[in-house]
């Protein structure tokens, strides 16, 4: 899968050249960052001048400019895991159990190994530059205990710099998989890329230099636990280092932590600033052609980009552009109300119409399922496979009960898993109906008759009543582990988060179907946007109805805590509010545009009431 | 870009007709003449009338929270320092902190700690205050800088802070001097109140375009978005209707705008040098900084959406162009520009200027969303109206009327352009007077004049506003000095068509000609100039 993305056009020819120049900026602002750096860890209050001499002669030092190739290469990897790892759709884990997982997870456990190691690294340059006591690792012992006079210590300090890197690189792969680093949203304004890296450089760095404020309390506190088996690993004799900084008057040396806390802003703000710069670059709106006269462009064009699944990114943009040409280019409007050239025929309209509408119904038709899930919480759970396994087996082990409740305790969350990786793509119902089994919407099975469904499976009553009995056993009985249910507990709202990780491209897609077919009022001549009014009302209203069920669930009008930060991007936990407010402007656009004519349409009679609602300015 | 023009205009308000004998207040607008009267009698009405309505001062408690002063009565003062250090902190940051240590007895900290903050005091005042010279308005309390910046004609001492008209349906907010926000509308007999305890010094009120019920008011240092439903039938909504927007360093806010597409929120306050992008279902901000200026006070959004204007407490103002947001900086000669307005298709931007007393004009030719761009402004800002003083002789005597513009709205057609001249509290046959101009804006760009408004005896207006879709020509909404809200209806037939004659029904546009201005005089026309 990941190939087969990768050897996509767009992604050849678009993300990798955005990726690299974003790099290749960072590489740029290095320089900068590492003359700052050094001119700050030589500083001294009492000392100016010299402190100024000194740090000006160490910038033309050799070991500064070797230490700014190294640190070029640990950009460009760090670079290059942004390409790798960042997602436009979040995972959110439901369950504390499933945090635990995506922190384990073998991909995950690559990053943090790879950037502890550039951590070492990061902290090794910023030792060599500030040069003194941190030179190297082994100093002569000055007061003589062995046989020979040459015998070389440790130097302690060496060491618990290399390892404080280590512990950074950790600790930013760790937060970055807690807080969601690798999601990547799109701005709601569009600004050129200058000014608004310009705009976040401040609190980049102000996140950089808090960030590392707390690592090096974490580390200080985890050095001074285990700083005694450090010693151990390696194969050095114990008492050979010069200073025990395992001890409190150890540690407690100001100028030790101001260095540290120095380098770690220093190691934080260079890979933040290449992630802030790989996410300005990355988002940038990419402006598709809507139309081409040449055969082999076909497949670059608007209406064909925007029904491809994959590369996500490239759906993204697609439909900002859409979102953006709809709202300010009269050309390109005229471009997608145009007719083909043989034929008459409106392909571009239709393309981009269908594709809208295929991805908001797929949204309402999520919400649904996801109603149902929750509302059978407390009878049978529909999950075909589930139960099919719970049938045949729960009259076996105990065991193997223990292990089904549990299953049965993550289903939910398990769908919302299904719903929002990356690799099932959320575009496509599939991964729902694989778990639902396909039903016909029409059909009386439909909805809250999946329970007797269930049921109907398993023939023997009796066993099935102690089965459940044996249930809520095993229930009250994990009930009491209280670690158990810390694990397994939802979390509040999470999976409302989840269901609508991937919203901003519905909330595109409302933006710039409302906006084409108010447009349509003026520009459409030849009237191809009427032929799909019908269809396009009555699937906003269908989602309508679904988002305002939603909204009625517990914990889902809940408010997220903000994040302070900027880098911290929790957009996504506000998208289910963001999508309601645009499908409302969405909804009202077309009703004050149209306006009575709206009467004229062909929908069902609870829709026309539900839009006289919206002509009335009663939602 | 260059700098706004001098040219020597006529006396714009020599041609108007005189204002009506006192005792009268103006009633409509028919035949293109302003009708006075002593009641309404004279017109059928028509639909729906928006109530009249008034807010006697006398009835309206300002809520008397001084910041401080109080606080300290209350609060227990046997708190150990660290409690009273961090809440001063909180409350008031560094210089409450200092502030704090310094007014501590010798017990509690030693001697050297509390000369030590008073001397850092001392030296944050100094410097602060020559911060304060170079934007004098800085040194304003709060309350005086909204006062100072408000559209609204003597905000502090008005009945009425803010008002507004919601753009699709008749409905409006008004905002009262004890903090509360009521909301008339046509369809219901309650008329909901907002209250919220963050709702103080309200500057303004906009409603969300292309929606129903989403309300932003600009506070005293936060932005509140209400979501008043509609059907309800309460009449205190709860404060968890409203949605609390704020940034640190961003307050007092003077003034809001929303996108005419409704989906971004712009606020501004003087003390801070960035207006505030908000995406407010995200409850997310994004600061466009520019240096300079100082601060930004008032923002006015196109109607068509593509540019802002948005002025500083310097001689500055800015147009952005909200497709890349970048920005044309106007520097103008006199003063800070107090006020300004856009023509319906946003290619013309009216606005004044402090201390002078004319009204200047900024043309826009192509569409920012064009391949081409952003070059599109005119070097130069016309003087389309002088309104230097005038005298009118009336029945009563002299009455000399004109001076700066407090605030200017244009009506949604681009048919009236009514200005809200300050007049001299001091002198008393100058008062403050709204003057309407008829406008012309296609093919060319004109100016006539039209008449004064006036309202009761003894009352001055405060604000006034357009209602956004008025069918028979343009509703001019009035708040006056004595707590009164009026309405005067302008019935004419629009130039651009789609207008209803009163009371009829056709929905296309009568064959008949646009009234026609004969021996009237053009105060301004783009030949000329």
């Amino acid at each position: 899968m990941f190939n087969s993305e990768q050897n996509h056009w767009f992604v050849r020819k678009v993300i990798f050249w955005r990726a690299a120049a974003s790099v290749a900026w960072s590489v740029l602002l290095l320089p900068v960052t590492t003359a700052l750096f050094a001119f700050l860890s030589r500083f001294s209050l009492f000392h100016p001048i010299q402190w100024i001499s000194e740090s000006f002669s160490l910038l033309y030092g050799s070991y500064v400019i070797f230490s700014l190739v190294l640190l070029c290469g640990v950009v460009l990897v760090v670079g290059v895991f942004n390409l790798e790892y960042y997602t436009v759709v979040p995972s959110v884990p439901c369950t504390k159990i499933a945090l635990l997982g995506k922190v384990l997870h073998p991909q995950q456990s690559v990053h943090s190994l790879v950037h502890s190691m550039m951590g070492i690294m990061v902290t090794w340059c910023a030792a060599t530059m500030i040069g003194g006591r941190y030179w190297i690792l082994a100093a002569p012992c000055s007061e003589e205990e062995g046989v020979t006079g040459q015998k070389m210590c440790l130097n302690e300090y060496y060491l618990f710099f290399l390892l404080a890197g280590a512990f950074m690189g950790y600790s930013y792969s760790l937060l970055g998989v807690v807080r969601n680093m690798n999601y990547v949203s799109f701005q709601t304004i569009q600004q050129c890329k200058y000014l608004r890296f310009k705009g976040m450089l401040p609190q980049v760095v102000r996140y950089s230099a808090v960030q590392s404020l707390y690592s090096v309390r974490n580390y200080c506190l985890f050095y001074f636990f285990f700083g005694k088996d450090s010693d151990c690993l390696l194969l050095y004799t114990k008492h050979s280092s010069l200073h025990r900084l395992d001890t409190v008057s150890g540690l407690l040396d100001f100028r030790l932590l101001y260095h540290l806390w120095l380098s770690g802003t220093f190691l934080l703000l260079t890979w933040h600033i290449t992630l802030l710069l790989f996410r300005i670059f990355i988002t940038e709106a990419y402006s598709f052609p809507v139309q081409s006269s040449f055969s082999e462009d076909v497949s670059q064009c608007l209406p064909k980009v925007l029904s491809e699944k994959q590369p996500l990114i490239l759906k993204f943009l697609a439909l900002q552009d859409l979102f953006l040409l709809s709202q300010q280019s009269l050309s390109r409007r005229m471009e997608v109300f145009s007719l083909s050239q043989p034929g008459g025929h409106p392909h571009n309209w239709n393309a981009i119409c269908k594709e809208c509408l295929s991805l908001l119904s797929d949204l309402s038709q999520r919400l649904v399922e996801y109603q149902e899930v929750v509302a059978s919480n407390g009878r049978a759970r529909p999950l075909s496979s589930h139960s099919d396994q719970r049938s045949t087996s729960s009259e076996t082990l105990g065991m193997s009960t223990l292990i089904i409740s549990s299953l049965m305790s993550l289903q939910i969350l398990s769908i919302d898993i299904g719903l929002k990786t990356p690799s099932s793509s959320p575009f496509s119902s599939s991964s729902v109906n694989r778990f639902v089994g396909n039903v016909d919407p029409s059909s009386p099975w439909y909805g809250s008759v999946q329970s007797p469904h269930v049921m109907r499976r398993g023939p023997k009553l009796w066993t099935a009543s102690t089965g459940r009995l044996k249930f809520a056993h095993v229930k009250n009985f994990l009930a009491r582990r209280v670690l158990i249910m810390y694990l397994f507990n939802k979390l509040p709202e999470a999976s409302s988060q989840a269901l609508f990780a991937d919203s901003q491209a519905h909330i595109w897609a409302l933006e710039g179907l409302s906006n084409l077919v108010a447009a349509s009022y003026k520009e459409d001549r030849f009237g191809v946007v009427q032929t799909m009014l019908p269809s396009i009302l009555s699937t906003m209203l269908l989602l309508q109805e679904a988002v305002d069920k939603h909204f009625k669930l517990p914990h889902a009008s809940s408010k997220p805590v903000r994040s302070t930060c900027c880098l911290e991007d929790s957009t996504f936990k506000t998208l289910r509010f963001a999508l309601r407010a645009a499908l409302k402007t969405a909804m009202y656009r077309i009703t004050v545009t149209f306006g009575e004519h709206l009467h004229s349409v062909q929908m069902s009679a609870e829709h026309r009431k539900r839009l006289q609602q919206f002509m009335e300015y009663k939602e | 870009m260059s700098g706004v023009s001098w040219e020597l205009g006529m006396n714009s308000l020599s041609l108007f007709p005189p204002p009506g004998p006192d005792g009268n207040i103006t009633l409509f607008e028919s035949n293109n003449e302003l009708v006075c009267g002593t009641s309404l009698g004279s017109r059928q009405k028509q639909g729906w009338e928006p109530p009249s309505l008034l807010f006697p001062r006398e009835s309206l408690k300002p809520h008397s929270r001084p910041e401080s002063s109080s606080k300290a009565a209350f609060l227990d003062h046997r708190d150990t320092l660290w409690m009273r250090s961090a809440r001063a902190w909180r409350d008031s940051g560094l210089s409450g902190l200092l502030d704090e240590i310094a007014n501590c007895t010798e017990e509690e900290v030693p001697r050297w700690l509390t000369v030590g903050c008073s001397w850092t005091l001392a030296l944050l005042r100094w410097v602060s205050s020559f911060h304060g010279s170079l934007f004098p308005h800085l040194t304003l309390s709060s309350e005086d800088m909204v006062a100072e910046f408000s559209q609204v004609l003597d905000w502090s001492d008005c009945a009425v802070r803010a008002f507004a008209w919601h753009p699709h349906t008749d409905k409006f907010a008004v905002s009262l001097l004890d903090d509360s926000i009521r909301i008339y509308n046509s369809k219901s007999a309650t008329a909901p109140t907002l209250k919220h305890r963050l709702q103080r010094n309200v500057a303004a009120l906009q409603w969300k375009p292309l929606c129903a019920s989403a309300l932003a008011v600009a506070c005293h240092n936060c932005l509140l978005v209400w979501h008043v439903d509609p059907t309800s039938l309460s009449t205190r909504p709860s404060s968890g209707c409203a949605q609390v927007l704020s940034h640190p360093g961003h307050c007092p806010v003077t003034s809001i705008a929303w996108s005419p597409n409704g989906s971004l929120l712009l606020s501004a306050s003087p003390v801070d040098t960035a207006m505030m992008v908000w995406d407010v279902a995200g409850e997310s901000c994004v600061p466009l900084q520019r240096v300079g200026g100082g601060g930004v006070t008032f923002l006015s959004w196109s109607p068509d959406g593509s540019r802002v204007l948005a002025s500083t407490p310097s001689a500055l103002f800015r147009v952005w162009e909200t497709r890349t947001w970048t920005c044309e900086r106007w520097p103008c000669l006199k003063g800070r520009c107090q006020t300004g307005c856009w023509s319906p298709d946003g290619t013309r931007l009216l606005f004044s200027v402090q201390g002078e007393m004319v009204i200047y004009a900024l043309t826009f030719t192509d569409a920012p969303g064009e391949p081409h761009g952003w070059s599109g402004s005119s070097k130069a800002a016309a003087i389309v109206a002088d309104l230097s003083e005038t005298s009118f002789s009336t029945s009563q005597g002299q009455v000399r009327v004109g001076g700066q513009v407090q605030t200017m709205a244009w009506d949604p057609r681009g048919e009236r352009l009514a200005v809200l001249l300050k007049g001299d509290p001091e002198a008393p046959d100058r008062p403050a007077m709204i003057a309407v101009f008829k406008t012309r804006i296609s093919p060319i760009f004109e100016l006539l004049p039209c008449g004064f408004v006036k309202g009761e005896s003894g009352a001055e207006p405060r604000l006034l506003q357009f209602h956004p879709h008025f069918p028979n020509g343009a509703l001019l909404t009035v708040c006056w000095s004595n707590g009164r809200i009026s309405h005067v209806p302008f019935f004419f037939v629009s130039a651009g068509g789609s207008v209803l004659n009163p009371g009829g029904s056709p929905p296309w546009p009568l064959p008949q000609s646009r009234a026609v201005e004969n021996g009237e005089r053009l105060l301004y026309t783009e030949m000329s100039s």
